[in-house]
């Protein structure tokens, strides 16, 4: 069936009805300068084989590279079975299931997606998916500012340890909206937010305060007090975590002495592939008290007249399509094939698999981090993290990152460009997905560089 | 048509004001609440909130729709009905009785000049109907 099922006459009888010429003059109030007539970067059609070959070539660029970069996406491994279900027909098409009669398989994975999330985050309602980590924690402080009635003040604590890029979309969308997020420093020896910090806003009138855990140093903070200092100081309290990690660490609804308000955070690390960046999906929970402030679809179930089971989209009022400029989000949609991936992915691995594969991550990059440190490498920062280490080279950072890059080798996130006070700091992280072997390669090249590099004098002796 | 108070006050947007001395009492009409059909939430305005006339007080919320609740006249808010929090459904079962939504001191009295009365207000509501 094609979505615009319009014939030409209809069109223009449309269009006569209500007096305008042509469609392209119902955007006659943009301005022509903004408008883009043609689409000139788009190449003509193709046929299979040549989109097959294009995709074979836009791959190759890709390179298959040893990688320990996470710095939010995180390569893991995925079981075969998750890809072969996700992709059957009756997912594939996965659209916002509005017609509940005809769509009770895509309702029901959602709704048990809603339901291996909320546990995963000790929460007690999980929506059915945002686009990505970074919006969702943009939607959090959204729904947070709605959600804290005692708050008149917009402003949110925002900790610079978040992720940078979480950070910047979080402005974008929400700073024309009056909100103002306020930078948490952290400690540049434990590289942890420190209570301190917040304290200095004891007693202001703060709407919700930002929690990451790990954060974006791979450092523990201190989550309960700085749940707790949240709700002391009458604001809600928002965690951003790897879903992942949660079936090791304490999830946001355990933290502190009444638990987080929203959870929400990056939902690739549970059975979706790095792929070149995208598409991944943002995942939100809340407390049940600000569910009707909670931005996109959330399922439902439900009995039919004859009381049988179903499922529905369910607290679709304050939508978009209601509310008009008054919905609780712009957010119409979900990210309907990942989820689907998500929600197969824990179902086969269980959640002895997600501690498995948590726990083996975090191991993995401890042993790395073993093996780097040594001669002119050390941790950046003291404090206790997981499964993400920070660590500094005494040496300009380019001059080690590039003969190793030379090797098919990603060595880490550099963080000097988020963070100009980390020079010479590389982000590692080694998921369940490298093998011993794979440590020692990167190892062996690491050490053998910063010898090259650091070796006094000049290595060419003359001959006498 | 509904049932309409003559005791009454009425806005054009379907809400209804019984004043007492200062105070009024403030709720949506009996045929505001069979237009949205079942109620399933009620938000509520905080007390100690001020309004002036026009604004955005309140919302409900049916199975059909979200719509708002604006206030009728300006004023602080001094109490609200909070047995509406558990029990929305009162406004179907007694628009202009225990389904109030909250009470208002009345900062500016001409403001109920301009609201109709019961009579006005059933004329208006048959014309928005046709």
């Amino acid at each position: 069936m094609p979505f615009i099922p319009h014939t030409d006459a209809e069109i223009a009888a449309m269009l006569e009805t209500i007096g305008v010429a042509s469609v392209d003059d119902l955007f006659d109030e943009i301005p022509a300068g903004l408008r883009v007539d043609e689409l000139e970067a788009i190449p003509p059609a193709l046929n299979e084989q040549g989109i097959g070959r294009l995709m074979l070539e836009r791959a190759e660029q890709d390179g298959r590279p040893l990688s320990f970069i996470g710095a939010g996406a995180y390569e893991h491994h995925i079981p075969a079975a998750v890809w072969e279900l996700a992709t059957r027909g009756e997912f594939y098409s996965a659209y916002t299931p509005y017609q509940a009669e005809a769509s009770q398989g895509t309702l029901q994975v959602i709704y048990e997606y809603q339901t291996m999330m909320a546990r995963l985050m000790a929460m007690e309602v999980s929506n059915a998916s945002l686009y990505d980590g970074a919006s969702g924690l943009a939607e959090a402080v959204l729904m947070a500012v709605r959600a804290n009635r005692k708050s008149k003040s917009k402003k949110i604590l925002m900790p610079r340890a978040v992720h940078p890029d979480y950070r910047r979309t979080t402005h974008s969308i929400v700073h024309n909206q009056g909100i103002e997020l306020l930078e948490v420093p952290f400690d540049l020896e434990g590289g942890h937010t420190p209570i301190e910090a917040l304290q200095e806003y004891a007693g202001e009138d703060i709407a919700a305060v930002v929690i990451a855990q790990p954060n974006f140093f791979g450092i523990l903070e201190d989550v309960d007090a700085l749940t707790d200092w949240a709700h002391a100081n009458n604001a809600l309290a928002i965690a951003v975590v790897n879903p992942l990690l949660m079936s090791v660490l304490k999830p946001p609804g355990h933290w502190g002495a009444k638990g987080v308000d929203i959870a929400c955070g990056e939902g690739q690390p549970l059975g979706v592939p790095l792929s070149s960046g995208g598409p991944y999906y943002g995942f939100m929970c809340a407390r049940m008290a600000h569910v009707r402030q909670m931005p996109g679809r959330i399922v439902g179930r439900t009995v039919d007249r004859d009381g049988r089971p179903g499922f529905t989209l369910t607290l679709q009022a304050r939508e978009q399509h209601i509310r008009r400029t008054k919905a609780t989000s712009n957010i119409c949609t979900n990210q309907g094939l990942a989820v689907t991936a998500s929600t197969i992915f824990m179902a086969i691995v269980g959640d002895e698999g997600l501690r498995r594969m948590a726990t083996q991550s975090h191991a993995n990059t401890r042993r790395l981090v073993d093996k780097l440190v040594g001669n002119h490498v050390r941790p950046r920062f003291q404090r206790p993290g997981f499964h993400e280490c920070a660590l500094t080279v005494d040496l300009p950072l380019e001059r080690v990152l590039r003969p190793l890059a030379a090797h098919n080798l990603l060595p880490g996130y550099s963080l000097k460009n988020d963070y100009p006070e980390l020079q010479n700091a590389l982000l590692v992280c080694a998921t369940e997905t490298k093998t011993e072997q794979d440590l020692d390669v990167y190892a062996d090249h690491l050490g053998r560089i910063i010898e090259t590099q650091t070796s006094a004098g000049c290595p060419v002796k003359p001959k006498m | 048509m509904s049932d309409i108070p003559s005791d009454l006050k009425y806005a054009k947007s379907h809400e209804w004001v019984r004043v007492e001395g200062d105070e009024a009492t403030v709720g949506i009409t009996d045929h505001a609440q069979d237009q949205l059909g079942d109620m399933v939430f009620v938000e509520l305005p905080e007390a100690g909130a001020s309004y002036a006339a026009g604004d955005a007080c309140a919302v409900v919320e049916s199975v059909k729709a979200a719509s708002d609740v604006y206030a009728p006249v300006s004023g602080e808010v001094l109490e609200v009905n909070d047995a509406l929090s558990d029990s929305p459904e009162l406004v179907n079962q007694d628009a202009f009785g225990d389904g109030w939504i909250c009470k208002i001191k009345i900062s500016d009295p001409a403001e109920l000049d301009a609201l109709f009365d019961a009579e006005a207000y059933g004329a208006f509501c048959d014309s928005e109907e046709h």
